[in-house]
Order: structure tokens, then sequence, then C-alpha cells
């Protein structure tokens, strides 16, 4: 088994975090946006930041309801930690597996007046965009997705 | 999908009154359009101003609405908020399409 990186685990012992968890559904995912986005923690993170925040965690978590639990119902567990001007998030699912236990690429897509434009696979080319030290691991049963923002931008 | 529509000469307006068009509403927002673009008025304009947010689901169904109406009409965007001009931005989403600030003079809606 690959242990699980000690630096997602330990940023979350610090006072400076906080933890939410939601049932598995698009419209759970409004919800669950909403609360992180209106915690005290991210009162001082200013607009712009504020945005990609929201992109980043509607992506992630909009891919993990429909992709790992596409199957099956079940649980997100979130955990955010402010730190030195980034947001580090780690994101839990008992759901299926990334393929081939990696992250999608996310390329961007040809984009172009003569392309035939894609009404999909948008997700992670903006959530890498967004995001930094992008990790997944699979570990018991369970997908850990681990990343940073930088909030001082 | 709440959408309000008026037409002024050629152009159909289609004015999106809810907050955000996310994977929740995508599907909905796509098949709404569908029936408002039955209207054929060759130019389309989504007035994006009471939208907060749109995520990678909301931008598909935007492409979805450009490509249903075909090569003889046009969609064009008007009024993007913050967050949603960063998701066009960055997928580079506003090269395709004719993004203006806000709604042109002449084409608002009556209050």
């Amino acid at each position: 088994m690959t242990a699980f990186p000690m630096a997602c685990i330990s940023r979350f012992d610090q006072g400076t975090g906080a933890v939410f968890r939601s049932t598995a559904s698009a419209q759970a995912v409004r919800g669950l946006l909403q609360a992180i986005l209106a915690h005290p923690l991210l009162a001082c993170v200013a607009e712009n930041a504020r945005g990609c925040t929201e992109i980043v965690l509607a992506e992630v978590l909009n891919n993990i309801v429909e992709h790992a639990y596409a199957a099956m119902n079940g649980e997100i567990e979130l955990r955010i930690n402010l730190q030195a001007g980034q947001m580090f998030c780690d994101i839990l699912d008992d759901g299926a597996p990334m393929p081939g236990l990696a992250l999608p690429a996310g390329l961007a897509q040809p984009i172009g007046p003569d392309q035939d434009l894609q009404e999909g696979g948008y997700g992670w080319f903006l959530i890498r965009s967004l995001t930094e030290n992008l990790l997944y691991r699979r570990i018991d049963a369970r997908n850990h997705l681990c990343f940073q923002i930088n909030i001082e931008q | 999908m709440d959408l309000k529509t008026e037409t002024h000469n050629d152009v159909l307006i289609v004015r999106a009154m809810e907050d955000r068009i996310d994977a929740a509403g995508a599907i909905q927002f796509k098949e709404d359009m569908r029936a408002i673009c039955l209207d054929p008025q060759p130019r389309v304009m989504l007035d994006l101003s009471r939208v907060s947010f749109l995520d990678s689901s909301g931008l598909g169904a935007v492409v979805a609405v450009m490509k249903l109406l075909g090569p003889g009409r046009r969609l064009e965007l008007a009024a993007l908020t913050p967050t949603v001009a960063k998701v066009f931005r960055l997928t580079r989403m506003d090269t395709v399409f004719t993004i203006h600030d806000s709604v042109p003079d002449g084409l608002h809606f009556a209050v």
C-alpha cells in the first residue's frame, strides 16, 4: 500500500482548518460550496481567490458525484486549512477509484472558430490551471485528493 | 431554469434569472434553451448578469446551445460576472464567443 503523504495529514491539526462532510449529489454539492464559502475561515479571502476556490471545489466535488459515485451513494469529506497565503485542501470519498489510479491529464481542449468544440472535458483543465501540488492516492478503498490554491492572488 | 426572453429586431435576448449554471442545472438549462431557440431569430444574446457562478458543466451546456443553433445563427454572451468570466478566459472560450460587457444599449429589458 502506498503510504498517505504525511504532509497532507499534519496540516489539519493546527486549528486553522475546517472539516466538511456531505452526501454526494449535485444538489448537495451546491450546499457544500455555499457552506465552505460562508465559513469564517474564508472571510479574509479576496474575491478573486474565492472565485478560484469555488471553481476548483465545484469541479472536484462534481467529478466525485458523477464518476466515483456513479454507481453508488456515498459521502464526501473535505478538509481545508489556510496557512501562509495558501488554502490546503484534502478531499476524500469512498467511491470507485480513478481509472488507472491516476488523475486525468486535463489537457486544454482545441479551441477556435473552425474546431468542433467539445461539450465536456474542461473540468480537470480548470482544476489543474488553478491548483498546485495536485496529488491523488487510493488508500484503504478511499480516494484522497490533495492540492493547494494560492489565496493571495 | 428560469429564463426570460425578449426580442429586439433580429436579436432574441435570453436573461438567465438564476445565480448558477452548474452541474445540478446544466441539463435543464440546455433543454430550456433548446425550446427557446425554436424562435428563429438569427442572433441569440444570453444575458448572464445575474449568474454569479458557472462550472464546466454549465460551460459545456453553453457550448451545446451554440452548436444547436447551427452555422447560420450566432450565440452571443453579455454581462459576465467575474467568476464566470474567469471560466471563459481560462478555457479560452472567450475567443470563441462574442462577449459583450453589458447588454448593448437599446436591447435592455423594459423594467
